[in-house]
């Protein structure tokens, strides 16, 4: 057994895993937080992508051992302490763009990361910065908009004081 | 989206006052499942719990010598392996049940939830491993040896159906499960195939697809030791028909069976189903009295969830010179896998009475064979049926065009039953409900902005552009809102096809809906609860929904077939007139007035022409809960209950249109706009409408373009995950464009017909018309499925005379 040591959004968590076990298994299955949810083996689908030290990851591709001492983002840590969601998860919601919801998480989360990572955001880099994430049911029209709308929001946010949108 | 005036302007409003119908309200199901707080089945915390891998035959077809089960008993963790002889006793020699007969002498070979003695295809389960941890359970399941002696095994569909073909089922003496035929005047189609001025004969191959549900499966059964009950958690569409099924297939009471659907992670089909997997955690829960739990992985899930489609289809087409088509003769073949499932036999039947499409034609003839094969089972994915009609009438009707010289758009038009026909009796013997195909034509040829289209096409033609546009149309018709009980009857179904609801108003006027309808993704929390508000005049949020629990909500034939809306919707809407006629009795024994004097106006009852005599909803609901003062005969309590059985199927119709560009060097294409033009009746939220548009749509073009269910010659999937099974991302999805048409349905008294299919019956044939009209100049008159770049280039090649030879 391998103890590893990871900040579990914002709190740190100590567990003691098998050498094998997979970071979604530990945050699953070792720490409760079953909202990261597993939808492949073979590291396609994306829904098990949360942040790693701020950056989006897809949790079955990594060991929990490689995680030690990280900073773990999961879907749980997004909202507020009160349910209000943020940007991405309320943009989600206007948008209509999640039905079943099982994608979901992942889906937001990459979608925080992409949103992070390019300020200027358009629909092809959306569509191309999420090709690593599978959705079923939407199509992606609505969620291809919900991260279009999410990233406005965020430039709007960040914009200079006294600039003018 | 837009509805169309004329239409909404001509039927009757569903409501006196329709505040919340037809808006685009916000689903209330999102915020659960935007921050982890959704349980899915895999996220129940089970204490104790046994985790269940299964051993699955790495043969298409082989007897089974022996298991060594050595080598898995000596890992850490596992507890038990089990063969499929050691559980047999556990179900009693009890299979898998098929619900549907379709006809009396249908062979349907005992399915074992595990197999002994012989394996039928790549994936059948031969043993179960449990253990204490999910990791130990798979490591188990992968230390099981297995000794077996392969079999020939029939792997291709047509060479199946031969006679010289090995059988998967030795006893049977054949692989033809059943052939089913609908044909009222076969000496009339004769007739008119030997008048006609144009016969179309095509053959057309539905390829088998993967459903792929991003959930994969999942389930947990629960004991109670002390009170003999267990509850069945399962990733399922059907608690209410998995709760009769498990307990007829284990032989335990359906008293003591409880069945919960938690949150569901999409289904389209192929969570309609009672899997070994359920049977084997309840049987295994029971005998040791601690919950047993599985979880499918994504490859498992490849071989053990059903598949779809999978059909050889032969369509002819029998028209005058001017195009109109006098009849259709369909013949399929239709893949049924190793197994019946529940419904396999069904889902080709299920398209069985489209195959003349939105035509008005006069003669009719429809045969289906099914076939076994050393395959995963097929089953329902979604249209289950009516995509693969809709495909092969489409398909035909473009060929027809190409024959006469009309427009794809012309020979449509020509043949559609006309909006004055309604209700129109087909010549397959269903009674089309309502809709104008023509307007819903003329509308998605504006909405393509066709003539600019047509002329960006004719100049790339004459430029010869490598870079080809091919603008493809596909109009559509459904039977959907399965469906009326006596119907089903005659088409040997196992079950009636009514549903269930309660409506139930608290002490404080907060309102309980219970539904039969089992939502997965459809947001039926959201539409039920606009349903209910707008009949009782208050908020939404006052109106909770309960569904997926049958210790909540009973009764139900739950979610499949586009039916929640026209069958469940209609149900929750009788119940909610069964409250309000109550609480109008109520109303009028406080106002010592008659009932029939009564008006119920913004949640309040009042004297018609005396509006301040009035006693509001909320007065009511506790009046009927303290029962100090109700009319004599009347019971305390505000509920109804409601079950409607529909008179009819309703049918979804629309036209779609999309164009695509073809790299005529490369074979790639790419869908550059996708029109589509729906009608699904009266719509409670358009929002919710186009979600299930949008997705239905890409999942139609995915057939087209993308998936595969690839078998090699010895039934081996191929295409076992999604590194090598492409479901589009959405660097890969169209945008799509929408507007609709609004005929109500006259069968329910919200005039709605459902829209959980549509998207996919209508885009397979559009985007494959698209490929091919790009390439009819080339000589291409057909590609196959998956339009891959290489079947796109390979059908370029052959047509220009080059074989298509790398």
């Amino acid at each position: 057994m391998s103890l590893v040591t990871l900040t579990v959004n914002g709190e740190g968590r100590s567990l003691d895993v098998e050498p094998r076990t997979l970071l979604v298994h530990a945050l699953r299955d070792h720490l409760g937080l079953t909202g990261t949810n597993i939808g492949c083996d073979s590291s396609s689908c994306g829904a098990c992508t949360v942040l790693v030290d701020g950056l989006s990851a897809k949790s079955c591709t990594m060991l929990a051992v490689q995680a030690d001492g990280a900073e773990i983002t999961t879907i749980e840590g997004v909202a507020e302490p009160d349910g209000t969601l943020n940007s991405v998860q309320q943009a989600f919601h206007e948008c209509h763009a999640l039905q079943c919801g099982y994608c979901t998480p992942g889906m937001v989360m990459a979608a925080m990361s992409l949103i992070d990572e390019y300020p200027d955001l358009d629909e092809a880099g959306v569509r191309s910065g999420l090709e690593g994430n599978l959705c079923r049911c939407t199509g992606y029209q609505n969620i291809v908009d919900a991260v279009l709308q999410a990233a406005a929001t965020a430039a709007t946010a960040n914009a200079p004081a006294g600039s003018t949108p | 989206m837009t509805a169309t005036a004329t239409a909404e302007a001509e039927a009757p409003a569903p409501t006196a006052k329709a505040t919340h119908f037809g808006s685009r309200r916000l689903r209330r199901e999102d915020p659960a499942l935007l921050t982890g707080e959704a349980r899915f089945v895999d996220d129940l915390h089970l204490p104790g719990a046994l985790w269940l891998g299964v051993v699955r035959s790495t043969e298409a077809h082989a007897v089974i010598h022996g298991i060594d089960t050595d080598a898995a008993l000596r890992i850490e963790g596992v507890t038990e392996v089990l063969t499929g002889a050691d559980l047999a006793p556990l179900w009693g020699g009890a299979a898998l049940p098929c619900a549907w007969p379709v006809t009396d002498d249908m062979h349907n070979p005992p399915h074992l939830p595990v197999a002994v003695g012989e394996a039928k295809y790549a994936g059948d389960a031969v043993a179960v491993v449990l253990a204490t941890s999910r990791y130990a359970a798979a490591d188990g399941a992968a230390a099981v040896a297995v000794d077996y002696e392969p079999k020939p095994a029939a792997i291709d569909l047509a060479s199946a159906a031969e006679p010289d073909s090995p059988l998967v089922h030795e006893s049977l003496g054949t692989n033809a499960s059943y052939t089913w035929e609908l044909t009222p005047d076969p000496d009339a189609v004769e007739k008119a195939f030997a008048e006609a001025e144009h016969v179309i004969e095509e053959r057309f191959i539905q390829q088998r697809l993967i459903p792929a549900a991003m959930e994969p499966r999942g389930v947990a059964a629960v004991p109670s030791p002390a009170g003999g009950e267990l509850t069945l958690y399962s990733a399922t569409q059907i608690p209410h028909i998995l709760k009769v099924m498990t307990a007829v297939t284990l032989g335990i009471g359906e008293n003591k069976l409880r069945v919960v659907a938690p949150a569901v992670g999409g289904g389209f089909g192929s969570k309609l189903n009672v899997y070994a997997e359920e049977i084997i955690c309840s049987a295994l829960a029971l005998r040791k009295g601690v919950p047993v739990r599985w979880t499918e992985s994504r490859s498992e899930a490849a071989l053990a969830t059903i598949q779809g489609r999978g059909q050889v289809q032969d369509i002819a087409l029998a028209a005058d010179a001017d195009g109109r088509v006098k009849a259709v003769k369909a013949r399929l073949l239709a893949d049924m896998g190793a197994y019946l499932q529940l419904v396999t036999p069904g889902i080709p039947l299920l398209g069985a009475f489209l195959y003349h499409g939105c035509y008005d034609i006069g003669h009719y003839s429809f045969v289906c064979t099914g076939v076994f094969t050393n395959k995963t089972p097929t089953d329902a994915y979604r249209g289950a049926g009516r995509p693969e009609a809709t495909y092969a009438i489409e398909r035909a009707m473009d060929s027809l065009a190409a024959a006469t010289g009309l427009t794809p758009e012309e020979v449509r038009a020509r043949n559609f039953i006309s909006a004055d026909a309604f209700p129109y009796t087909s010549c397959a013997g269903l009674i089309f409900d309502s809709g104008d195909y023509h307007a819903v034509l003329d509308r998605a040829m504006a909405l393509a902005d066709l003539d600019a289209r047509r002329a960006d096409q004719a100049r790339r033609r004459a430029e010869q552009n490598p870079r080809q546009l091919g603008i493809g149309f596909s109009s559509y018709v459904e039977m959907c809102g399965l469906a009326p009980s006596r119907v089903l009857a005659s088409l040997n179904y196992g079950a009636g096809g009514w549903e269930a609801a309660t409506v139930r108003v608290l002490p404080t006027a907060k309102v309980q809906v219970v539904t039969g309808a089992t939502p997965h993704g459809q947001g039926h929390e959201t539409a039920w609860s606009m349903i209910v508000a707008d009949r009782l005049g208050i908020d939404p949020d006052d109106v909770e929904v309960l569904h997926s629990d049958t210790a909540v909500s009973p009764t139900g034939m739950d979610t499949y077939g586009s039916r929640s809306l026209a069958v469940g919707g209609t149900a929750i809407y009788m119940a909610t007139e069964r409250v309000l006629d109550k609480a109008r009795v109520i109303a009028a024994h406080r106002l010592e007035a008659s009932p029939e004097d009564l008006e119920y106006v913004d949640g309040s009852f009042r004297v018609r022409g005396t509006p301040a005599s009035s006693v509001a909803f909320g007065e009511i609901a506790f009046a009927a809960f303290t029962a100090h003062d109700l009319p004599d005969g009347v019971e305390p309590n505000l509920e109804a209950h409601a079950t409607y059985d529909p008179p009819n199927f309703t049918f979804p119709n629309g036209t779609h249109v999309a164009t695509v560009e073809v790299d005529t060097e490369t074979g790639a294409v790419e869908v550059v706009d996708y029109a589509a033009v729906d009608d699904c009746g009266r719509q409670v939220n358009p929002l919710i409408v186009e979600g299930q548009i949008h997705g239905g749509i890409l999942q139609g073009a995915a057939q087209a373009l993308y998936e595969d269910a690839v078998y090699t010659d010895d039934g081996q999937l191929a295409t076992a995950s999604l590194v090598d099974y492409l479901v589009p991302s959405a660097a890969e999805a169209p945008r799509y464009r929408l507007d609709s048409h609004v005929s109500p349905s006259p069968t329910n008294p919200m005039g709605v017909k459902g829209i959980g299919e549509a998207g996919t019956i209508a885009a397979t044939p559009a985007v494959i018309n698209a490929i091919v009209d790009a390439l009819r100049p080339l000589g291409v008159t057909d590609v196959e499925m998956p339009a891959s770049p290489q079947t796109v280039w390979r059908a370029i090649e052959t047509a220009r005379g080059r074989g298509g030879a790398s």
